[in-house]
């Protein structure tokens, strides 16, 4: 199973050869693969339609519990099967569709690659395995919407799918965390069955946010509006991503966790609620379009909603619906876009205007076009109808709102109708009308993807008992929760299901003999378009840039100073409030124990730095350094830090020596900063030292857990071989730290080696020359800005003089 | 003595962080000293201090009979202050050449990236 997922991925890496080595044909050459995986899926069809479910775990991180876990069941088998089976026709298909184009060796790569993340959503048995393959969906997505990356448009809408589905993206594993936390476990085949999930205090938060996740990719209103941006994606991709599979990832994983979050009255709201709020913008949007692809968009975002509906509904008959529901739409949808990559293939035809009476050019494509057409409208006898009465049936015995379900989806259905009649007439028959290119019917490669699909679509239709037994029953059944008693029949017999589609026919039909009329009558839509969701977004995103660009500006703003005013303050607020409340100030201050050089030496130590900081004189600056720097050594020496004190009087004496003779060259100190300024930056230092000082008076009254120094004392002399415990320490328990240590100092010795010795040839060579040009500069500098000064004042005193 | 030391050590930051937050670059070279010294103190006050008990072992003993000093925490500070001073001597370096080639030593004159 491992090696089913896998196997795609590592194809994928391979494919650009592949695709030179097979050069025409190479489509067919790697379709071998979901050829092979769907044979692979379809011998677990007897098991898994007796109602068993496989699982296959491999350890993956078994530290944190979290393992490659697979689970088959009817459900994931009707996925992994539509994956494959359409997947086989569309390799075949994009490899000739795209045959001329110079980035088809890429194109596999991401479509194979795409392939592997979608059986792994729908195989994975783990939350986070789960997960993983979502974004991954997500990632080749974004690669294959953006596909023709010179242009601008398609670069914008695959940015823009991204975003949608990412922000969802994080939703969902908040909500996954959330979820593993609740059941105690992160498998799905232990979440599904465990009790209590919905009554547990997470329970709403985490149900939000997976439905946040779900409903991004599944392209609910109100973010339906990435899913017609992405058919700037090329047909294929439109055909397998954007209408059989990866928009069903969303619905698949409502109808995974169905069993375990369903049920609920939010549940219930939720998914009815936004389910049918998508179903009548989609096929409402769908009816005004005029673009092909466009039109078979909007009319997948009514059936991803209508899905979504059936599945908040949670009934049997619901169940059972949206399983049919659901293969139904990726038989007769995957055909039509294929049939729209055809029209535009071959006769150049991308909007439904520019066409008409093509069925003498291209005979074969249109009885293809038809049938899957008549599927869409839900005609006897195609499967299309089966999942029609079916959904009609399930919302007619909601438990609640059911008038209000029922007439939303019998306004849905009219508008399908309509859809379907443009599909299935418009461009077809009627008056011929000349075409970009010269129509004419495609060759094998093209074709048999949608035969075989529409086809398809019309055998179940006839014989749902094939379908039925096969899979769908166990589908319905994972969805439910427990097996399920219903059977899907042709013929239900004279029914209210019935009635209500063939009225819908009807009013179908005459809607589409006034279509310009009733896309004249909603033009008010254009209007809303403009605060529509689209928009909001497009704002947000502004903003977001905008807001960046202050923030940046605001806080990188290149003084060294802001920074670390802006790093001080946030310290001193964050720790101060910490003393203040968590600590209630209880600080250990005594002022025993304290001997008399020790003292004195202190008060140097203080002395010192306050007249470094106030003398005007560097040389006496670094005087004042000098004898901190042997003041600190005696305290180290007088409080058992020998090696310490040593060190520091090496060191010490040699940056002083550095700095006499280094900054000795530099100019002088000066007076740059205002009075206002400099209080400004006493308060903030003042400030950060007494911080300092009652964090030290705090922490050593609070020391809770004993250090490891004692276990140094212990073993320096048995392990270490040493008396000197510091020395050991140094080269013998951290002697990987002493390693690094000397690493930097030798990196610091070959920068200032290189600094001193680099010369650039403008400057002066003397020191003294230098001291000169640098003070003339200097001196000139200022004089310009007394000017610029002076000249300020005597135009603002002649402006002041004019008024 | 800890309480003395936490004054000192107070004062070292505050003198540190004012010498830093000034125009001069050849301040900024002051401040870091006294904030390396500052930060040394404030380990070894923190470890506690203890007079005349060295972390060294007797001759020809392997443990060290009664209290001891906190060796790591002199260790911790010798590291740092053979670091601090590699710190120092690349800033001095590159602040002088710096100040050679932008021809000033206001940081406020030295903000631009390139």
């Amino acid at each position: 199973m491992l090696i089913a997922v896998l196997s795609c991925f590592i194809l994928a890496c391979f494919a650009p050869w592949l695709h030179r080595l097979g050069g025409r044909h190479s489509g067919w050459l790697l379709a071998l693969l979901p050829a092979s995986l769907f044979a692979y899926f379809a011998s677990m069809l007897p098991l898994v339609s007796q109602g068993h479910s496989l699982q296959f775990a491999y350890a993956w991180f078994p530290g944190m519990g979290i393992q490659l876990s697979f689970l088959v069941d009817g459900l994931s088998l009707l996925f992994a099967l539509l994956i494959t089976g359409i997947g086989f026709f569309i390799l075949a298909y994009g490899g000739r569709y795209l045959e001329k184009h110079k980035d088809l060796g890429r194109f596999f790569v991401f479509l194979l690659g795409f392939m592997g993340s979608m059986l792994g959503v729908v195989l994975s048995d783990n939350l986070i395995s789960l997960f993983v393959f979502w974004e991954l969906t997500t990632v080749t997505s974004f690669m294959l919407i953006g596909f023709n990356h010179e242009q601008e448009d398609a670069r914008k809408k695959a940015h823009q799918g991204l975003m949608i589905t990412v922000m969802g993206g994080l939703a969902l594993m908040t909500g996954f965390i959330m979820l593993g936390m609740a059941a105690g476990s992160y498998e799905l085949s232990t979440i599904l069955y465990s009790d209590g999930l919905t009554e547990h205090a997470l329970y709403l938060p985490m149900l939000l946010l997976i439905l946040l996740g779900a409903f991004t990719k599944s392209a609910q209103a109100p973010f339906h509006f990435w899913l017609p941006n992405a058919m700037a994606a090329p047909t294929p991709v439109s055909a397998y991503l954007h209408s059989a599979t990866m928009v069903k990832a969303g619905v698949y994983l409502l109808a995974r966790l169905n069993p375990g979050l369903g049920g609920t009255d939010t549940w219930l709201l939720m998914l009815t609620l936004f389910g049918a709020l998508t179903m009548l913008t989609g096929i409402f949007l769908a009816s005004r379009a005029t673009g092909v692809k466009k039109v078979l968009a909007y009319s997948t975002v009514m059936a991803l909603g209508t899905l979504t509906m059936l599945l908040g509904l949670g009934t049997e008959t619901a169940a059972l619906a949206a399983v049919t529901f659901l293969l139904a739409h990726a038989l007769y949808k995957g055909a039509l876009f294929m049939v729209a990559g055809i029209l535009d293939h071959s006769a150049g035809v991308k909007d439904f205007t520019q066409a008409g009476g093509l069925r003498h050019s291209m005979p074969k494509t249109t009885v293809v076009a038809v049938l899957a057409s008549l599927s869409l409208a839900g005609i006897i006898p195609l499967f299309g109808f089966v999942g029609k009465e079916l959904l009609l049936e399930a919302v007619l015995s909601a438990s609640n709102w059911h008038i209000g379900l029922t007439i939303a989806t019998v306004i849905a259905n009219i508008l399908v109708v309509l859809v379907a009649a443009i599909v299935a007439l418009k461009p077809w028959f009627g008056a011929v009308v000349d075409t970009p290119k010269k129509p004419h019917d495609p060759d094998i490669a093209l074709l048999i993807g949608p035969a075989v699909l529409a086809t398809l679509g019309l055998l179940f239709g006839l014989m749902p008992f094939i379908a039925d037994k096969g899979l769908l029953a166990a589908a319905a059944g994972a969805v439910y929760g427990q097996p399920i008693e219903l059977y899907l029949a042709l013929w239900h017999g004279i029914n209210l299901p019935l009635m209500l589609s063939l009225s819908s026919l009807l009013l179908g039909l005459l809607l589409f003999k006034v279509w310009g009329g009733w896309r004249q009558l909603t033009n008010f839509m254009h209007s809303a378009e403009k605060i529509g969701p689209e928009v909001v977004y497009e704002r947000l995103m502004l903003g977001m840039t905008q807001f960046a660009a202050w923030q940046t500006n605001t806080l990188q703003n290149g003084y060294l100073r802001n920074y670390l005013i802006t790093t001080l303050g946030t310290v001193i607020i964050v720790v101060g409030w910490a003393l203040l409340r968590v600590n209630q100030l209880e600080l250990n201050i005594s002022f025993q124990d304290m001997r008399v050089h020790e003292v004195a030496i202190a008060v140097l130590l203080i002395f010192s730095a306050l007249i470094a900081v106030l003398v005007r004189s560097f040389l006496a600056a670094v005087a004042m350094l000098g004898a901190l720097g042997f003041g600190v050594a005696l305290l180290y020496v007088f409080f058992s830090a020998i090696d310490v004190g040593i060190t520091q009087v090496l060191v010490e004496t040699i940056t002083v020596l550095l700095l006499v003779l280094v900054l000795y060259r530099l100019p002088e100190f000066r007076s740059l900063s205002s009075t206002a300024n400099r209080i400004r930056d006493a308060i903030i230092a003042g400030m950060t030292g007494l911080l300092m000082t009652i964090l030290i008076l705090v922490i050593t009254g609070a020391r809770q857990l004993e250090g490891i120094s004692e276990y140094f004392l212990q073993n320096s002399g048995p392990l270490g071989h040493g008396r000197n415990v510091v020395n050991v320490i140094l080269v013998d328990f951290r002697a990987l730290d002493t390693l690094g240590e000397v690493f930097v100092l030798a990196l610091v010795a070959i920068g200032v080696y290189a600094m001193i010795h680099l010369r650039t040839g403008a400057l002066p060579v003397t020191n003294s020359d230098r001291r000169a040009a640098f003070n003339l500069r200097r001196s000139q500098k200022d004089k310009a800005k007394a000017d610029a000064k002076a000249e300020a004042e005597a135009s603002a005193a002649a402006s002041k003089g004019e008024e | 003595m800890t309480t003395l030391m936490a004054i000192l050590i107070g004062t070292f930051y505050a003198a540190a962080i004012y010498m830093m937050l000034r125009r001069s670059v050849v301040k900024l070279v002051i401040g870091l000293i006294l904030l390396s010294n500052a930060a040394n103190l404030l380990i070894f006050t923190v470890a506690g201090m203890d007079r005349g008990i060295p972390p060294l072992i007797p001759k020809g003993e392997l443990l060290i009979e009664g209290p001891a000093a906190d060796p790591l925490a002199q260790a911790v500070i010798l590291t740092s202050i053979v670091i601090g001073f590699g710190v120092l001597a690349f800033a001095v370096v590159l602040i002088h050449r710096a100040c050679e080639v932008v021809q000033t030593d206001d940081m406020n004159e030295m903000k631009g990236t390139d």
